[in-house]
């Protein structure tokens, strides 16, 4: 088959075979031809040619992504002036949510600024999903790389669609919830569907409204604290940083528990004493020094300046990476619940 | 006590030497009726009688109201004894009020899908009125002008037989099977005066709202619309007279429920009024024993809050409910579709997005004023093409997004 | 977990990089911080100046600890 697409394809440096962890916050460059994954797209789909990788760290990206996207549409402009490509694909990003994030940020981006449709894949738990559906098309992927094959699979023919401006549907093209708002004709009037879905009703069989109440899921801002100096403050952290050894065993990635552990007597958190537990960012600098995901040191020196009325013994420590809002629900109303008993009156709550 | 509703089914509709039904063939009498209709009321200066047929290159601008052509037989009051009705037919009433909440009809296009009368055979009065009338009065005057010209056009049927008749007793809430569940119907009805009104037995449903009106009276047209609102969801006359929602719970009374009365309630203008009339209608819905309610509405914005209100209050009474509504989600349909929410308002249909644009082909021949064709609810100043096309939302369509579920559109999230 | 905790009546200040994220999750006071790996640090400084960054960015969160607020708010 000749070729009748040419696209750009948009990697990660770990899919991009640039490095792992250690090479997050590379910046973005060009490459010529596929990459990774880019081969068993063409492969898979021989009418497509992949004219040219990106690749970034996805820290790099998610970090600042104003910036980093000011700096690959300035990689990609000339590109899309001359010999301009059909189509942009970003990852697939799975679950992970800084690469979905930069993902979102650059298909948005290219769209909006050089015209140019683009698609990309996640799994639909990936924060980044809620943050870009509405305005990008995310093709539906499962969670992890196992589903590469299954993700272009699904990205590429919605892709090509956009390309062909063809109308799209999210259950027949296999992507996610935009989140907008459509008409479509369908079979009954809304008369009869309102007497159908009320008869379900009433004899207790499922029923589907037709417009889903919009959900803020919102905390009433509690009120302020009157003087910091006067009260009682803990700290919470979702970075994973644990008592050296990770004595509870906190998962890495979909963390099934907290930790509660104690600052007795600890002036600050060191290298011999703390490390991190999280597997989704690169734990050099906060294996170096605790203190950078959980501010110890700067807050026992508030404390001692009277700044802070006084610090809670113990601090809850838990890893933010894919954990599904279920989990983190659940451990936030049982910190909650300690720190009420406690007498704890303010939380700083650190997250990388 | 038994109402009998007489079709006469019309296939076409001719001018000739004078207004009578020829088989299937509406004929009128056109210059005749346009000077009836003209001396009825002095303060019509001129009137223009036009038809418009299913398929015509046909654009109607500034429909103000679509009335059913009826008349009662055999007795005056309203909800028993015999109405006769042309079937398929229309009276599409024009005039300039507002001057920009007024509706287009499409009879042919893309635009034809969108509103039930581009499958009527329609009878389109552009009525001009004398200089220095108030929008009221000019209001008054279109609409009752309409009104007269239906009756006119229904009274051609007297001495005819009908093609079907329709026959409904009246309903005994109390005598209805154990075993199915009871309904109420719950009818909302735009009514906050200066031109968004709407006429219960001839009084302005401002007053006296909300009540119980029995089913057989709605059938036979107790409510007349009065409202210079957005096109797509006003409830027109015909709407009213041939009710959807009701219709529907009629051919499922006593076989999977059983109807136990229909609740009129109104949109009133203050929050406290609303509250009120939320709270009345509950009450109303609890006298008639009912064990779930559907609900309609009518309009947007502010009447959001009115259906809230209402749904909470039924919900928390321990009546499941269904309610229509239309959605302004933005062009994109990308913004909060409505004004108002509740977390008990989970069995919801939606009629459209009536901000959703579409590019109406152009067409032949135009009926109606357009001068204000670019100012109407739903068009832009850019609105008219040169090529006579026109991209409007879906809100300057008459019936676009009914929300008494008359059309098979309806809206999802994508 | 930030939306839990304020529900049990305690301000939280949620620190973090990605406030989109924490927007999306419904942080209410939100202190945006330097880096993923290393929110309250500059491993590129001296110690003495990272040291006094952090010290900043804590202070930063105790003053929207004592802000009264109505909604969202990020505190640059």
């Amino acid at each position: 088959m000749s070729i009748q697409y040419r696209i750009i394809h948009c990697l990660n440096q770990f899919f991009g075979g640039i490095g792992g962890e250690e090479q997050a916050s590379t910046p973005p460059s060009l490459f010529s031809g596929a990459r990774g994954p880019g081969m068993l797209l063409q492969k898979e789909f021989p009418q497509i040619e992949i004219a040219a990788t990106l690749v970034f760290g996805d820290n790099y990206v998610a970090e600042n992504p104003e910036a980093a996207i000011r700096e690959i549409l300035g990689l990609l402009t000339p590109y899309c002036t001359e010999n301009r490509p059909d189509l942009l694909v970003a990852g697939p990003a799975f679950n992970a949510g800084r690469y979905g994030i930069a993902c979102g940020a650059i298909c948005q981006a290219v769209q909006e600024e050089l015209d140019l449709p683009a698609v990309t894949g996640m799994y639909p738990n990936n924060p980044a999903v809620e943050l870009y559906r509405l305005h990008t098309f995310i093709a539906r992927t499962s969670d992890n790389v196992m589903g590469m094959a299954d993700a272009i699979g699904n990205m590429i023919p919605l892709g090509l669609k956009l390309v062909r401006e063809e109308e799209v549907w999210p259950e027949k093209d296999g992507y996610l919830l935009q989140g907008k708002r459509k008409n479509i004709f369908v079979r009954e009037t809304g008369a009869k569907r309102a007497v159908t879905m009320l008869l379900a009703r009433m004899n207790g069989e499922p029923f589907t409204t037709e417009y889903p109440m919009p959900v803020f899921d919102r905390a009433e801002p509690a009120p302020p604290i009157k003087d910091m100096g006067q009260a009682r403050l803990a700290l919470v952290t979702s970075g994973g940083i644990v008592p050296k050894g990770n004595p509870d065993r906190i998962e890495a990635a979909n963390a099934q528990r907290f930790g509660t552990y104690s600052l007795k007597g600890l002036q600050a958190l060191s290298a011999q004493t703390h490390q991190t537990a999280h597997g989704g960012y690169d734990p050099t600098y906060a294996n170096q020094d605790p203190n950078r995901v959980l501010p110890l040191d700067a807050v026992r020196e508030l404390e001692a300046e009277g700044a802070i009325g006084s610090l809670h013994e113990y601090y809850y420590a838990t890893v933010g990476n894919a954990t599904s809002v279920e989990n983190a629900r659940k451990y936030g109303q049982q910190i909650a619940k300690i720190l009420v008993a406690d007498g704890v009156q303010a939380v700083i709550l650190t997250s990388t | 006590m038994t109402l009998k509703l007489a079709y006469f089914e019309i296939n076409d509709i001719v001018f000739g030497q004078e207004t009578i039904i020829d088989g299937s063939t509406l004929v009128i009498n056109r210059e005749s009726l346009e000077n009836t209709l003209k001396t009825s009321d002095k303060r019509i200066s001129a009137i223009g009688l036009h038809t418009a047929m299913p398929g015509d290159s046909t654009r109607i601008l500034c429909v103000k109201d679509v009335i059913e052509p009826r008349c009662k037989i055999k007795g005056t009051e309203l909800g028993v004894g015999n109405t006769h009705i042309l079937k398929n037919v229309a009276v599409v009433t024009c005039g300039k009020i507002v001057g920009f909440q007024e509706g287009i009809i499409d009879m042919s296009g893309p635009g034809a899908a969108h509103t039930p009368f581009s499958a009527t055979l329609n009878v389109v009065l552009d009525i001009q009125v004398v200089p220095g009338l108030s929008p009221h009065e000019h209001e008054e005057v279109v609409r009752l002008t309409g009104l007269t010209a239906a009756t006119l056009l229904a009274q051609t049927s007297t001495n005819k037989n009908p093609t079907r008749v329709e026959t409904y007793p009246p309903i005994d809430p109390a005598a209805v099977p154990s075993s199915l569940p009871r309904i109420a119907y719950v009818y909302m009805l735009l009514s906050q005066g200066l031109l968004h009104d709407t006429y219960v037995l001839e009084e302005n449903a401002k007053q006296g709202l909300p009540r119980i009106l029995e089913h057989t009276l709605l059938l036979d047209g107790a409510i007349i619309s009065g409202n210079c609102v957005s096109a797509c969801d006003k409830n027109t006359t015909y709407h009213h007279q041939n009710n959807p929602v009701l219709r529907e719970l009629l051919r499922e009374h006593h076989k999977r429920l059983s109807l136990v009365g229909v609740v009129l309630t109104n949109e009133p203008i203050s929050l406290d009024a609303k509250k009120k009339s939320a709270q009345q209608s509950v009450e109303l819905v609890q006298t008639l024993k009912a064990d779930g309610a559907i609900m309609s509405k009518e309009g947007f914005g502010n009447p959001d809050t009115d259906q809230m209100l209402l749904i909470r209050g039924l919900e928390e009474a321990g009546i499941p409910t269904v309610a229509l509504t239309d959605e302004f989600a933005g062009a994109n349909g990308c913004s909060q579709s409505l004004a108002d929410s509740t977390p008990q308002a989970i069995a919801m249909v939606s009629v459209g997005n009536a901000n959703e644009r579409i590019l109406l082909s152009p067409l032949e021949q135009l009926l109606g004023p357009i001068s204000d064709l670019t100012k109407l609810a739903g068009a832009y100043p850019h609105s008219l093409h040169d090529d006579g096309s026109m991209e409007v939302e879906l809100q300057a369509i008459i019936g676009a997004t009914n929300e008494l579920g008359w059309q098979t559109l309806r809206c999802r999230e994508v | 977990m930030v939306k839990e905790i304020e529900r049990s009546g305690i301000p939280v200040v949620h620190a973090c990089s990605i406030v989109p994220i924490s927007l999306t999750v419904g942080g209410n006071r939100i202190v945006p911080t330097i880096a993923i790996p290393h929110p309250f640090g500059r491993p590129d400084k001296s110690i003495a100046e990272e040291k006094a960054l952090r010290r900043q960015l804590v202070e930063k969160a105790l003053h929207a600890l004592q802000t009264p607020i109505e909604k969202q708010t990020v505190f640059e």
